[in-house]
């Protein structure tokens, strides 16, 4: 195996000899799942990475590619642009963790970060967005403001992501309304602009006056704004086309505060690996302008909710509450724990239907 | 579960719309096919077509006018194809192929500057009294005017293909090119203007979903219709009326399925989604029966001192 | 006047300098069209053609070349057999599929056993999937006289649903923290199919193209088969009368297309890529097509055209990342290469005839 030797030798050589040529200018790789033109995941990224430039100027370079695919792909672009001379990449997908595992042990001296993810290394970092405050707020408003009590759902796939915003939504619309149903409709797509929208229109034909998409395109936005009584939010950006209303107000992915202060880490040597979960408080979830289509007093409440959120005084998921099937999830004043959160693949009490399989 | 949240009468109207962009790209191929053509690049002409649609309508305001400029983007996409396949007698599936891709390609460039923008809205027409009759009301008469234009391009088409010295000399040519040519029609000018026709039908298509059924502009936002357009023609044994009822079998499928969802029938999802293209493989079986009546030229190359 | 005049014989001259005059062209139009975006032209062609291949990191490209290039070259391979003798399976991403989960699915359904008898059973699946899967056109087409490119192409859809819900359900990780997706068959170490000279990029599916590739010219000059499949393209109804079995044939190319589609799926799942999830597919099965013509149904060409693919999409993702071109930019620079290549291919069988010549 000496040939082995020799090769993993090269790669580590390069690695440590590239990283140091480039001290003058710090090196960020992006690894995009999708195109940077997709308006919704990717694009929010992207936004970052600009940020990043914008922010440090010619202290840094930033590159990246768009559209790679999970799997070998991932591997390679990484691999490639570590040889390349990047000191951090950023991979942007949750099927890129295992692909970043295995370049990061390749490339010890290269910084990686892998969004959304569970595994972390010496060299792999993993940050994550607490999206579910996000939903908390949502679940307010939409409790507030149906009239027909029917809030309709539109779901990716029945993943712990998507799974934790309908409970979110679900427990602040129960609060602020006992009546309220969810209607859910799962897409079974990560993107198909034309499926979103008819998900959309059956859950307003079915009686929906309030719409929470946890699909990236303005589609349902559309949907709304024809029928004309409907409220929607903005997800991944903030959609203000569509403001002030159907859209009342949104979730947005705002990554540049972590981006920036990960390159700055990276560059003054303080870099640790760690796991990031940050939400409102951070700044990487931010809640888009509730527009004035919301009445003033469920308006101060939002805010209020937000604000508690933001500091940490109170938790999306907040005891008393059981699981679908009545079994108890949290006592009175738990809170829950990251661990479950991550892997949540219950509803909680109230919501009906079953989760696909 | 409460399967009388389900409004018959929204959810028929539903599936007309989510049928359009279906129709469209269908009855142009099935024309392209009925010239003996076979051309997979549907995908590609529909995104090519998307984004010209879209950012012509946002530049000048209108959406009409996008849906001109759709046509004719979907054509000149498609001269690339008739350029390969007629002139240059490359293979048909690669050159199809090809054009999805550079198609992708392409819409995502032209497109960049249009990510996150709201298109002028096409209204839908207004019939008056007409929308107010109980049942057909709704259903029929509250659509803009493309969805409308879908359906008479259909019975149009069907007229022309059975009726017209020019429908028939489109089958001869699709039936038999040596035949057609020692008649002395010009094989290749036929069968270039059926493939620009399709061409044209698939970018009204594509317009029709960014202008209309979601509407905004994403890439690759065309997420595979323009394949199951592909289909629709087979299950419709190049049939115009035919193609029109799968167009609202497939819809009505989608619609149906994302309904039982909201009702709350539990149902698995996964093969659900998978009915249509289980449903058009019996219906080819149930076909074949009797000869799907598949243009005998379709996919060959023809040249004319072969 | 310029006219077409078919050859008597396929030009081998031709044949060979076409290839070379396409990439030319594209390197000439893909420039304008890099100058058109404000990259440099040069510098690009350069990226994505040179890099991979002779640049200074060359030693990670060109094993990462057999990654990529290898499945397309063992689905185009099956492909071409069928397309020889006008049998149209463009389902083959389907095929890929199944394979793949038939190939998991046996090696998960050990885990955590350890065996040398792993590996060999989940090739064997992998096959026998994608061999089903292929059946089912194959089949209604005898039986019913039912298109294949379009059963063929429904299947595909149906496959990815299948991909999904196995992605979510049964094939789940169970200690996955329940995030889609497989165990990571890499992790394991019966079922890994790991290079085989690590670093070199030469896994198992690499072996198996380049086997097929030998097994294709063999059939396709030597043997029977080969002649049945090569006149039943060129001429039907002479195939009738020298005794080519029409049925046989089509189950055969369609169950070769779909064996060869299924072990590249399950070569992929068990090594490269690691683990069943709703995004395995990647195309391949579609891009193969492509190769299979611009390789012109020939093995070798096949090969050839597998690894050019190949160089194209490991370059272009060089040069994303190196001058910012657009993901969409090099989509249109491939589709501009498969164009020229489609287009001068007429050059082999024809040649142009210039004023007026008596009529054929």
């Amino acid at each position: 195996m000496k040939f082995t030797k020799l090769l993993t030798g090269a790669v580590l050589a390069l690695g440590l000899a590239t990283t140091a040529m480039a001290q003058d200018k710090t090196k960020v790789g992006f690894v995009f799942v999708g195109p940077v033109g997709d308006g919704g995941w990717t694009y929010e990224h992207n936004k970052g990475r600009l940020a990043v430039e914008e922010h440090f100027g010619d202290k840094v370079e930033t590159v990246f590619v768009e559209s790679v695919a999970e799997g070998p792909d991932s591997e390679r672009v990484m691999t490639q642009m570590a040889l390349n001379g990047a000191d951090l990449i950023f991979t942007t997908s949750f099927g890129y963790m295992d692909p970043t595992i295995n370049v990061a042990k390749k490339f010890p001296n290269v910084k990686f970060e892998h969004a959304t993810g569970y595994k972390q290394a010496e060299n792999v970092a993993t940050y994550s967005a607490r999206f579910y405050e996000g939903r908390a707020i949502q679940g307010h408003i939409a409790g507030k403001m149906t009239k027909s009590n029917i809030i309709g759902y539109i779901g990716s796939y029945p993943i712990p992501e998507v799974i934790r915003g309908i409970n979110a939504a679900f427990i602040h619309a129960r609060k602020a309304n006992p009546d309220v149903q969810f209607k859910i409709v799962w897409a079974y797509t990560w993107f198909d602009p034309a499926k979103e929208a008819d998900a959309a229109k059956v859950l307003i034909e079915q009686g929906a006056d309030v719409v929470l998409q946890h699909t990236d395109s303005t589609a349902p936005q559309a949907a709304a704004q024809e029928a004309g009584n409907v409220v929607t939010f903005g997800q991944a950006s903030d959609m203000g086309q569509y403001a002030p209303f159907p859209r009342v107000s949104s979730i947005i992915d705002d990554w540049a505060p972590y981006y920036i202060a990960r390159t700055q880490a990276v560059m003054d040597g303080t870099w640790t690996s760690g796991n990031t979960w940050d939400g409102i408080g951070a700044g990487m979830v931010g809640i888009g302008k509730i527009s004035d289509a919301v009445p003033a007093d469920v308006k101060a409440e939002a805010l209020l909710l937000k604000a508690s959120l933001a500091d940490g005084t109170y938790h999306a998921f907040t005891g008393p509450l059981n699981k679908q099937d009545g079994t108890p999830f949290l006592a009175e004043g738990e809170v829950a724990d990251d661990g479950t959160l991550a892997g949540m693949n219950f509803y909680v009490e109230g919501i009906e239907g079953d989760i696909p399989q | 579960m409460d399967l009388s949240a389900i409004n018959p009468l929204l959810f028929v109207a539903g599936f007309l719309v989510a049928a359009t962009p279906l129709i469209f790209a269908a009855i142009g191929e099935l024309v392209v096919e009925k010239s003996g053509t076979l051309n997979l690049g549907v995908e590609g002409m529909m995104i090519t077509g998307a984004i010209c649609g879209f950012a012509t309508a946002v530049e000048t305001g209108s959406p009409l006018l996008g849906f001109a400029a759709a046509a004719v983007g979907g054509a000149a996409l498609s001269l690339l194809f008739a350029f390969l396949t007629q002139i240059t007698l490359a293979n048909q599936v690669a050159s199809g192929l090809a054009l999805t891709l550079f198609g992708l390609g392409l819409s995502a460039l032209l497109g960049q500057s249009y990510v996150g923008i709201k298109p002028p809205r096409l209204p839908d027409i207004n019939f008056g009294p007409l929308a107010d009759i109980p049942v057909i009301g709704p259903i029929l008469f509250t659509h803009d005017v493309i969805l409308y234009l879908g359906i008479i391009l259909v019975a149009a088409t069907w007229a022309v293909l059975k009726f017209t010295r020019a429908g028939l000399i489109l089958r001869a040519v699709g039936e038999s090119h040596d035949a057609a040519h020692a008649l002395g029609y010009k094989v290749v000018r036929i069968r270039t203007l059926a493939i620009m026709f399709g061409g044209a039908c698939a970018g009204i298509g594509g317009a029709y979903i960014s202008l209309i059924r979601v509407p905004q502009w994403t890439e690759g936002m065309t997420a595979g219709i323009g394949w199951i357009a592909l289909a629709l023609v087979v299950f419709a044994s190049w049939k115009p009326w035919r193609l029109l009822l799968g167009a609202y079998l497939f819809g009505g499928i989608t619609q149906l399925q994302l309904n039982l969802q909201g009702a709350g029938v539990a149902i698995p999802v996964e093969y659900l989604a998978m009915s249509p293209y289980v449903i058009t493989i019996i219906v080819l079986v149930v076909l074949s029966r009797h000869k799907g009546g598949a243009p005998a030229c379709l996919g060959r190359t023809f040249h004319a001192s072969s | 006047m310029i006219r077409l005049e078919k050859r008597p014989q396929a030009s081998r001259a031709f044949s060979l300098a076409t290839p070379v005059l396409a990439v030319v062209a594209t390197m000439f139009f893909g420039g304008l069209l890099f100058a058109t975006l404000g990259k440099d032209p040069i510098a690009s062609i350069v990226t994505i053609f040179w890099e991979p291949l002779f640049g200074e990191f060359s030693f990670f490209y060109r094993p990462q070349l057999l990654i990529k290039g290898a499945p397309l070259v063992l689905i185009a391979i099956g492909l071409s057999l069928g397309f020889k003798a006008g049998i149209w399976n463009i389902g083959a991403e389907g095929q890929y599929i199944m394979g793949a989960l038939f190939g998991a699915g046996v090696g998960l359904a050990f885990y955590p056993a350890e065996g040398f008898h792993i590996f060999p059973l989940m090739v064997l699946a992998g096959a026998f999937g994608g061999w089903l899967w292929a059946m089912i056109p194959a089949l209604l087409k005898v039986k019913f006289g039912t298109n294949e490119i379009l059963v063929s192409l429904m299947l595909v859809y149906v496959a990815e649903q299948f991909l999904a819900s196995m992605s979510l359900g049964l094939m789940k990780n169970p200690e996955g923290f329940g995030f889609p997706g497989s165990r990571n068959l890499q992790q394991y170490e019966s079922a890994f199919n790991a290079d085989l000279i690590e670093g070199s990029g030469m896994h198992w599916g690499v072996v198996a193209a380049l086997i097929a590739v030998i097994f294709a010219y063999v059939l396709l000059t030597k043997h029977r088969l080969g002649f049945a499949i090569r006149v039943t393209g060129e001429a039907p109804r002479a195939a009738k009368f020298s005794g080519v079995n029409p049925t046989r044939l089509v189950l055969f190319c369609l169950g070769t297309s779909g064996l060869l589609a299924g072990l590249a799926g399950m070569f992929e799942v068990s090594g490269p890529a690691g683990q069943v999830t709703i995004d395995f597919n990647v195309g391949y099965g579609f891009t193969a097509i492509i190769v299979a013509f611009l390789g012109r149904l020939h093995p070798i060409g096949i090969l050839l055209a597998g690894l050019l693919m190949a160089l194209t999409y490991i370059g272009g993702d060089i040069a994303q990342s190196q001058l910012g071109l657009p993901a969409a930019a090099i989509q249109v620079f491939q589709g501009m290469l498969l164009f020229f290549l489609l287009a001068l291919d007429m050059f082999t069988n024809y040649r142009l005839r210039f004023g007026r010549t008596e009529v054929a």
